[in-house]
């Protein structure tokens, strides 16, 4: 049974139709990249498989169990993380804090009136920045951070609910090459390690190739293609509406 | 009803909602383009009135209506270039603030400028009579009205629709940024719509004036009328506002006409609950275009200092030991209104969800606690710790529905729950006493010394602020703060933020309530006054001076006030104006709260 | 900076607290001046001139009578604290004041609790001085089922059948209606009551209200309606023709603070209570009438003549119990009687209220204004239900 099961997806902005009878389906342990040109769909995908949005049609499973109609927080709680297109993170609270709200969320702790949240979980939640190479700034406000900073943090928050399925929205925005190299190592090797399922989005191509083990191209809200790295990028339909254009 | 009854009625409505749209549509296209909620729309409504009638003396009513209503345009327009230009910036609710401060400072000018008196303005002439309509005489002024309204729509709808001028002010209510980007100079844009709305404004107040006296009291009525018009109609949209007066001025109309007169005490709020429950941005209105990005830029909440509170404990427990007792009746009120702005401050702050009827919760702890003692015949300590309870039921019923939605809407579901709150008591005789309440509400004789009941307000009112800071370091704070800074991020991870607001909702009320009951027992009565909008609006204005951002602002805000409001109005003859000018001064010095 | 600024709070509070004490007798006096400052500013001065002509005669048991005067900010939180600062940092002998009933309540209810003399003066509510009424509290004022039984003679002499009602919606309204009601149906049975309007204070919404009036089609209204209300009541109503079908009898329609503003537009004929200063010629309304004149060079209000009395009421209290504590004031006050500009009135032991009474006459118009004409006096003392009702409702 695959981790993610996509089946006939489809949503409407009103008369915008911003994903069209979307099939495809990520096994646990695979790194897989859904690419496309700008408004092609992606983000609407994302917030589709969440619970973010809610599918005009279509069947969206997690290790076989249906997931439509549930909101983002239930979502979240079958094992689902995810990062942000544009970052989202708590800017009113440090790094820590707010990898620390993301693991009293995974404990359960959310309407504990105890002992204060600062003090919960220091070490886990220092050693998921140590992960994402953030340790050094746990201290500091999220309002401060640099762009690719804090999409390493989210990183670090997605990933305390120990999911089995991953959705980064191009993760790699906003920085330098080598840390997108460094970032996108690490997810695959989550993914293997912990048998992860990893959807990304992703414009550099160079990152695409390297990290994807298959790669689904969508355009217009369809998919016009799906496979290995070398037969998308052989496939005539996506050099013509796509990398030709990039 | 007949139906030449029922047609008669229909005008009656017709012409109020007329009216109503006027202020309505200036309050609307104010808050679409630049996002303030300018609660000093009834002031200048009421100088409209003010204006016309004075002038109508020597000029006759015909020209003294459109000069009063440019004369309120140009005050409009200095008040938007000298004040409110510089605190665009400033977060919303100081806005608020800024916009509170100039009612009572315009309503003192009035007060010196006009004479204490209800000014009744002239008939208008050649509309003086009246037109028979089945039967019935109607007065030839209210047909004048009932057009008025619709073609000031049509012509709004032109300048909006068919000018240059016009796309930008709908660019920009519609994405300020994007409006921005393109060019549309802000500045100008904002003054200038300003000056609109106070011109709409004013014309309003001023075709008014054979209808209606000028008086002082009309400011704030007006202001909530135009608030919930320009709500149920949907924030920004001029459509909405003219459909929202048309269906509260009709059912104004008919609810008299059907002799459920009392009900117009309350008629519109109730409209406007259901409205927003049902549709949750007006009628016509659309979701509010967030500022780009999933989240707002929040600044770091201090940890709490308990220490200070406890310094602050100590402090005031040795007061009476030097002070005079009159010293002591006045830190009591200070306390219960610390408390009651703290209280306030867990959903404003942390949980991101302004309310605007806070008194709702203060006052059903205050009737809860004296209806026990009275009604029920508890003791005095039952009363006091049964009464919040009653409290955080009020807040979850009504906070189930309100945090269904965010920001503005938000925050006039709250007021209208409130309202509905403060009708009910006033209207209850038997129960609540009516409009006198309830009278002889004292505490038990071992607390019944100045000095005792100090000590227990001030172990109540600190222990409280104590648990509340405690509560915003805890875990559960920690998440309500997650889902106001980013509620798709405190989505993603796992988080219900209603769920979460929903419960800081009933915390709010329980602490609003034992506030509340403590202040019933402080005072020996109770009445409707308790859950008004003015004693909400108190403890907004305790909350935004003292700094929504901190933890204790909320505590010096509401000392600040209430020792201002005590001293000025011994010595000072304007004071409401003064208080208003010592906000405006804070607000322009300090955006952020004075004790940041 | 917080700290000090709380220190600095704590240092004004406290250092104000420590003001001397003179030798004077000093009343406490409270009211809502800045929310209904039309009908107060009248009052002040009245008290005021008292107050002037009290000190000039050399005052009260040899001292001199100061007034500590304060603005109650109109609501009964406020007041209660404002009262509460009279008496304990300004050791006030005596309250006096409020307008609003439930703010006048709310005094009393401290001065009782306090145990200090409070003298209602304007606040009209029967609960003052009945349902809620204590030993430490009197009023001056006649109440609202006074007024209405002065006017309801003259209801019964109309021999309409068919009344409707229009009263602002609160206790004043409330009350006004179930007496005229109670009282009219007694002095002529088999009237019907064929409509009630209580439109929410100062918000009518006279169109629709005179319009659902109309449909019911009464030969007379029973109003209570007074100020922003009555205005727009008596212009509505007569371009709608509401009053050329129907008599209208109006409570406190006659006072200065609510006719003069109507003008030219007064309605004529309509029964009311009221003053009609101009008119009153006994000698000791013209002494007062003169006085008010000569020292604010304007003429005076009802509110005037309440805030006169009220000052003379307390001094007259202290001079005849020769002490200032509250027992013996109590005592005094109780049986006291004095003159008025109205006339002798009397303080009731009963009830403590006083048996000021009111004018009671028909609106006319005379060269652009409002007057008050066929009126005479009606005394506060004939128009009180009987002593056992009022025992009852004292539940003493
Ligand atoms: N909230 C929205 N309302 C209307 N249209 C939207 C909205 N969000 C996205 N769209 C439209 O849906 C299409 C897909 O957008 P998106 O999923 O963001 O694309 P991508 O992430 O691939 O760039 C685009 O045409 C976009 O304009
Ligand atoms: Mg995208």
């Amino acid at each position: 049974m695959s981790a993610l099961e996509v089946r006939g997806l489809s949503k409407a902005y009103g008369g915008v139709q911003a994903v069209r009878d979307v099939s495809f389906s990520v096994d646990a342990g695979e790194v897989v990249a859904l690419i496309g040109p700008n408004g092609a769909g992606k983000t609407t995908c994302f917030n589709l498989l969440n619970g973010q949005l809610r599918p005009d049609s279509g069947e969206i499973a997690l290790a076989g169990r249906s997931v439509v109609g549930l909101r983002p927080h239930q979502v979240w709680r079958l094992g689902v993380g995810r990062t942000f297109q544009v970052t989202a993170t708590f800017s009113s609270m440090t790094v820590r804090e707010n990898v620390q709200v993301a693991l009293l969320s995974h404990h359960r702790k959310l309407f504990s009136l105890g002992k204060p949240a600062g003090r919960f979980q220091v070490e886990e939640a220092d050693a998921l920045l140590a992960r994402v190479g953030m340790q050094q700034q746990a201290a500091r406000p999220c309002a401060v951070l640099a762009y690719g900073d804090l999409k390493r943090v989210e990183l670090a928050v997605a990933l305390a609910n120990r999911p089995r399925l991953l959705l980064m929205d191009e993760p790699t925005a906003g920085m330098a090459s080598d840390e997108r190299q460094a970032l996108m190592q690490l997810a695959a090797a989550l993914a293997r390690s912990e048998r992860i399922a990893v959807l990304f989005t992703e414009h550099d191509m160079e990152v695409v190739f390297n990290f994807a083990s298959r790669i689904i191209v969508l355009h217009g809200g369809e998919v016009i293609a799906a496979g290995a790295p070398d037969e998308v990028r052989a496939n005539p339909r996506v050099r013509e509406v796509y990398l030709g254009n990039a | 009803m007949s139906g030449s009854a029922v047609l008669l009625q229909f005008l009656n409505g017709l012409a109020g909602a007329s009216s109503l749209f006027l202020v309505a549509a200036g309050l609307s296209l104010i808050f679409g383009v630049s996002r303030i909620v300018n609660f000093a729309h009834g002031s200048l409504y009421m100088l409209g009135m003010y204006l016309a009638v004075s002038l109508s003396g020597t000029l006759g009513f015909w020209l003294s209506v459109p000069l009063a209503a440019a004369l309120v345009a140009a005050a409009g327009l200095v008040i938007e270039t000298t004040l409110l230009r510089r605190i665009y910036k400033a977060p919303e609710l100081l806005q608020l603030l800024a916009t509170f401060a100039l009612v009572l400072i315009i309503r003192d000018a009035a007060l010196w400028a006009w004479g204490p008196e209800d000014r009744l303005g002239p008939r208008a002439p050649g509309l003086a009579g009246a037109v028979a309509i089945a039967g019935r005489q109607f007065p030839q002024y209210d047909l004048l009205l009932i057009c008025l309204g619709p073609a000031v729509f049509i012509a709004l709808y032109l300048l909006l629709s068919r000018t240059r001028w016009g796309t930008r002010v709908r660019a920009a209510s519609q994405d300020r940024e994007m409006a921005a980007a393109l060019g549309v100079n802000e500045r100008r844009l904002f003054t200038a719509v300003f000056a609109l709305g106070a011109l709409l404004a004013g014309f309003g107040g001023a075709s008014a004036i054979p209808r209606e006296p000028a008086s002082l009291q009309i400011d704030l009525a007006v202001m909530s009328d135009a608030f919930v018009v320009v709500v149920v109609g949907g924030l920004g949209s001029i459509p909405g506002a003219f459909l929202a007066a048309l269906l509260i001025g009709e059912v104004k109309a008919f609810c008299i006409g059907l002799g459920y007169s009392e009900l117009t005490l309350a008629i519109e709020f109730i409209v406007m609950a259901v409205v927003l429950v049902f549709r949750p941005w007006g009628l016509l209105g659309r979701p509010l275009a967030e500022t780009r990005g999933p989240g707002t830029l929040q600044p770091p909440l201090p940890a709490p200092s308990f220490l200070l509170l406890g310094g602050l404990a100590v402090l005031l427990a040795i007061v009476p030991v030097f002070a005079g007792p009159y010293t002591i009746v006045l830190l009591t009120d200070i306390l219960v209104f610390a408390l009651f702005a703290a209280s306030l401050h867990l959903l404003m702050g942390p949980g991101g969800m302004p309310s605007f009827g806070h008194a709702a919760y203060f006052g059903l702890g205050a009737y809860t606690a004296g209806l026990l003692l009275l009604r029920a015949h508890l003791p005095m300590e039952l009363s006091l710790a049964l009464a919040p309870l009653a409290a955080a039921l009020g807040a979850l019923v009504f906070g189930w529905f309100c945090v269904q939605l965010s920001g503005v809407y938000l925050a006039m579901l709250t007021l209208a729950f409130a309202q509905i709150a403060w009708s009910v008591a006033f209207q209850w005789d038997r129960l609540t006493g009516g409009s006198n309440g309830l009278i002889g509400v004292w505490p038990a004789p071992w607390l019944s010394s100045k000095q005792a009941y100090y000590y227990l307000t001030l172990v109540l009112c600190l222990g409280a602020v104590a648990l509340l800071w405690r509560l915003i370091d805890s875990p559960f704070g920690y998440a309500l703060r997650a889902g106001r800074d980013s509620p798709l991020r405190a989505a993603a991870i796992g988080i219900d933020v209603r769920a979460q607001q929903w419960a800081a909702f009933g915390i709010a009320g329980l602490f609003a309530g034992v506030a509340g009951a403590l202040y019933a027992f402080s005072k020996g009565s109770i009445s409707p006054e308790t859950l008004s909008v003015p004693r909400s609006v108190d403890g907004l204005v305790m909350v935004l001076l003292g700094g929504v951002q901190t933890l204790s602002g909320p505590l010096w805000g509401a000392a600040l006030f209430t020792w201002l409001e005590d001293s000025l109005s011994r010595g000072v003859e304007y004071w409401r104006a003064a208080i208003g000018a010592v906000i405006l001064v804070l607000v322009i010095a300090f955006p952020r709260g004075i004790f940041k | 900076m917080s700290c000090k600024v709380l220190i600095y709070c704590l240092f004004i509070a406290v250092s104000s607290d420590a003001f001397g004490q003179g030798q004077s007798i000093k009343i406490g006096e409270l009211n809502s001046y800045k929310v209904f400052p039309a009908f107060l500013e009248p009052y002040r001065k009245g008290w005021q001139l008292a107050l002037e002509e009290i000190n000039r005669s050399g005052g009260v048991l040899g001292r001199q009578v100061e007034v500590v005067s304060r603005d109650d900010g109109g609501t009964p939180g406020d007041a209660v604290r404002v009262a509460e600062e009279l008496i304990s940092r300004e050791k006030a002998d005596v309250l006096m004041g409020t307008f609003a009933s439930n703010v006048g309540l709310a005094v009393a209810n401290l001065a009782n609790q306090r145990k200090i003399l409070f003298l209602a003066a304007e606040p009209l509510t029967d609960k003052i001085v009945w349902e809620n009424g204590n030993r430490y509290t009197f009023r001056l004022r006649p109440s609202t089922y006074m007024q209405v039984a002065m006017l309801v003679p003259e209801a019964a002499r109309l021999n309409k059948k068919r009344w409707a009602i229009v009263i602002p919606n609160y206790e004043y309204g409330q009350s006004a209606a179930a007496s005229f009601r109670k009282l009219l149906t007694w002095a002529q049975p088999g009237v019907e009551f064929v409509a009630e309007q209580a439109p929410p204070l100062g918000r009518i919404d006279a169109g629709a209200v005179v319009q659902a009036l109309l449909e019911a089609r009464p030969e007379a209204i029973f109003s209570a309606l007074f100020a922003v209300d009555l205005q727009k009541f008596v212009r509505e109503g007569s371009t709608r023709g509401l009053f050329k079908s129907a008599a209208v009898v109006n409570l406190l329609g006659g006072e200065p603070e609510y006719l003069d503003p109507l003008k030219d537009e007064t309605p004529e004929g309509w029964w009311v209570t009221g003053y009609p200063w101009r008119e009153i010629n006994t000698p000791e309304h013209r002494k007062f009438r003169d006085a008010y004149q000569k020292r604010w060079n304007d003429y005076p209000r009802l509110g005037s003549v309440v805030g006169y009395c009220a000052l003379y009421a307390v001094a007259n209290g202290i001079r005849k119990a020769g002490s200032l504590e509250a027992d013996k004031l109590i005592a005094a006050l109780e049986g006291l009687q004095m003159e008025t500009p109205f006339g002798g009135i009397l303080w009731r032991p009963l009830d403590h209220q006083s048996t000021m009474g009111a004018y009671v006459g028909q609106l006319a118009k005379q060269g652009g204004q409002g007057v008050m004409i066929n009126w005479h006096y009606a005394d506060g003392a004939k128009h009180q239900p009987s002593d056992q009702e009022v025992r009852a409702l004292r539940k003493e």
